[in-house]
């Protein structure tokens, strides 16, 4: 199933064409990885999908670009529960200077809910799938900048999935990390996508061979090649992409 | 050509360095060395007449005798006034421009007149002090004048020492916040203002330093010139530090035999200075370690 598609999309920031007309269909319960060297407009394809990108000044959005079959940049369109459906992690852990629990209650708070029971319930839940429950179950009153920076990128996802998304974009997630905390975040993509559609943007090229299904090319703003991932690293059809993976240039 | 000898040229640069190195080490060691003569001048010429009794007695016998208490409580008075004016205004008008009107004509505006407003000299801020809340708003000499004086004065510090804070919080925080779904306020308020916390109080340690040092503002606000009890209110005179120091200088019944009391006047505002300084710093550590990043 079509979970996230573009049409024609464009991305202009003042002068500069970051995005060129790039169209991409994104099949649901699958982790797609987006690749290229810096500034190629990964990092921003990613951001279309939670309209992050709106915050910037003097950009400009063009074409269409659809969660499950709706315009997400039509008028009307409820930019807050639109990213309460897509969870996002950056490449630094950013937990906020919060208490363990607070921080994954964050998301239900700031939405009205109260229900003290409710939220204890999908702290929980939350903790539990990122496989952090055990290590933080004793202390989840203590501050979040005790934890590792393994743990802590851990609970950001927490934090992000207690609001229930449907997607999680996640922005070079584990550039920041060491190798084993890097391994447990990967091991948590493959178990999440049965439940999720994730997106993940990656300067690591192994990274993208290991947890992704399909893998998309971009290289100065343009798509160069996108297809299952086995069959972009083994047997890539463009040269650009050929040149990219085996080190090349990028 | 020929190319001229290597350890030369390697000697030369290490003499221009040894150079360069002396003039900055002697310039950085010299502003210490002024502070430490300004402190030692002022120690030597006040610690005499320091006593407990000093500290906490009303002064006597025309200012020559007695203590200074009234002038350090009124002190303590105007820098707990002017921060409480003064504090709220600054963080809200430093949010306003950093995080909601990032661009735009608005921020610019609000900057340069911040910016204008740190340029005022003192003295005419004691003049519209007291035209505005002296006389117009009807507050007579008095604490509560005095206050929104100095309050106005270190408004620019504050803006601006907690607009470097705001800007200095990475913005994936804010992005992390709003993709939850919060809003504007809802981020700010739990998330970005948490984190700039520890660096906002710097504002406040140096515009303590500012408005317990001030004379100008206070002159035609609030200061008495003498005051034989402690006020009764807000809306009543107060003596203060500076000002006392400068009545005991210049204009005392018998400046020759008050002197002595200046100089210990001004060891007392020195210290009381140089003692919230290190109180605020260790507050700023104690704040910053709480949201260790």
């Amino acid at each position: 199933m079509i979970k996230l598609e573009t049409i024609n999309a464009n991305v202009y920031y003042g002068a500069s064409h970051a995005l060129k007309n790039i169209s991409m269909q994104l099949e649901s319960n699958t982790v797609t990885a987006l690749i290229g060297p810096s500034g190629c407009g990964k990092s921003t394809y990613l951001r279309l999908f939670n309209r992050m990108n709106d915050l910037i000044e003097n950009i400009r959005i063009e074409g269409e670009i659809l969660i499950d079959g709706k315009n997400i940049y039509q008028k009307g369109t409820n930019v807050d529960s639109l990213r309460k459906s897509t969870g996002m992690i950056f490449q630094k852990p950013n937990p906020f200077p919060k208490s363990i629990f607070e921080n994954v209650a964050y998301g239900l708070r700031v939405n009205g809910i109260n229900d003290a029971a409710f939220i204890q319930e999908r702290v929980e839940t939350s903790i539990q799938q990122v496989a952090l429950w055990d290590e933080v179950k004793d202390k989840l009153k203590k501050s979040a900048f005790e934890l590792s920076g393994g743990q802590q990128q851990r609970l950001c996802i927490a934090r992000a999935l207690a609001i229930q998304p449907s997607i999680i974009l996640m922005d070079e997630p584990t550039s920041a990390l060491d190798p084993i905390s890097t391994s447990k975040i990967e091991e948590l993509m493959y178990e999440l996508k049965a439940k999720y559609t994730i997106v993940i943007v990656t300067h690591n090229m192994q990274q993208a061979a290991r947890v992704s299904d399909k893998t998309a090319f971009f290289y100065l703003g343009e798509l160069i090649e996108y297809s299952q991932t086995k069959e972009l690293f083994t047997n890539p059809k463009i040269e650009k992409t050929q040149n990219y993976i085996t080190g090349r240039f990028g | 050509m020929k190319l001229p000898d290597e350890n030369k040229l390697e000697k030369l640069k290490k003499r221009r360095q040894r150079i360069a190195f002396i003039i900055l080490g002697t310039i950085g060691y010299s502003i210490v060395a002024i502070l430490i003569s300004i402190l030692t001048f002022i120690i030597v010429k006040g610690i005499s007449v320091i006593s407990w009794d000093f500290l906490t007695s009303m002064p006597e016998e025309g200012m020559t005798k007695g203590g200074i208490f009234p002038a350090i409580l009124g002190s303590f008075y105007l820098v707990t006034g002017s921060i409480i004016v003064a504090f709220p205004i600054g963080i809200m008008a430093a949010i306003y421009m950093n995080e909601y009107v990032k661009h735009g004509t608005a921020k610019k505006i609000i900057k340069q007149m911040t910016n204008n407003l740190a340029g005022v000299p003192s003295i005419v801020f004691g003049l519209f002090g007291m035209a505005l809340f002296v006389n117009k708003l009807g507050f007579g000499d008095s604490i509560i004048a005095g206050s929104f004086t100095l309050g106005l004065l270190i408004l620019p510090i504050i803006i601006r020492t907690t607009e470097e804070a705001l800007k200095s919080v990475d913005d994936t925080f804010r992005q992390a916040s709003i993709g939850l779904g919060a809003s504007k306020w809802q981020t700010t308020k739990n998330v970005v203002l948490p984190i700039a916390f520890p660096k906002i109080i710097t504002g406040m340690i140096l515009s303590i330093g500012r408005v317990s040092g001030e004379t100008a503002p206070i002159l035609f606000t609030v200061a008495a010139y003498f005051l034989p009890r402690l006020p009764h209110s807000i809306f009543d005179q107060a003596m203060a530090l500076p000002y006392h120091l400068y009545v005991l200088a210049t204009s005392g019944t018998n400046i020759s035999e008050s002197r002595p009391m200046a100089y210990g006047t001004a060891l007392v505002l020195v210290v009381i200075v140089l003692f919230t300084n290190l109180l605020a710093n260790a507050l700023r550590k104690y704040f910053s370690n709480k949201v260790k990043m």
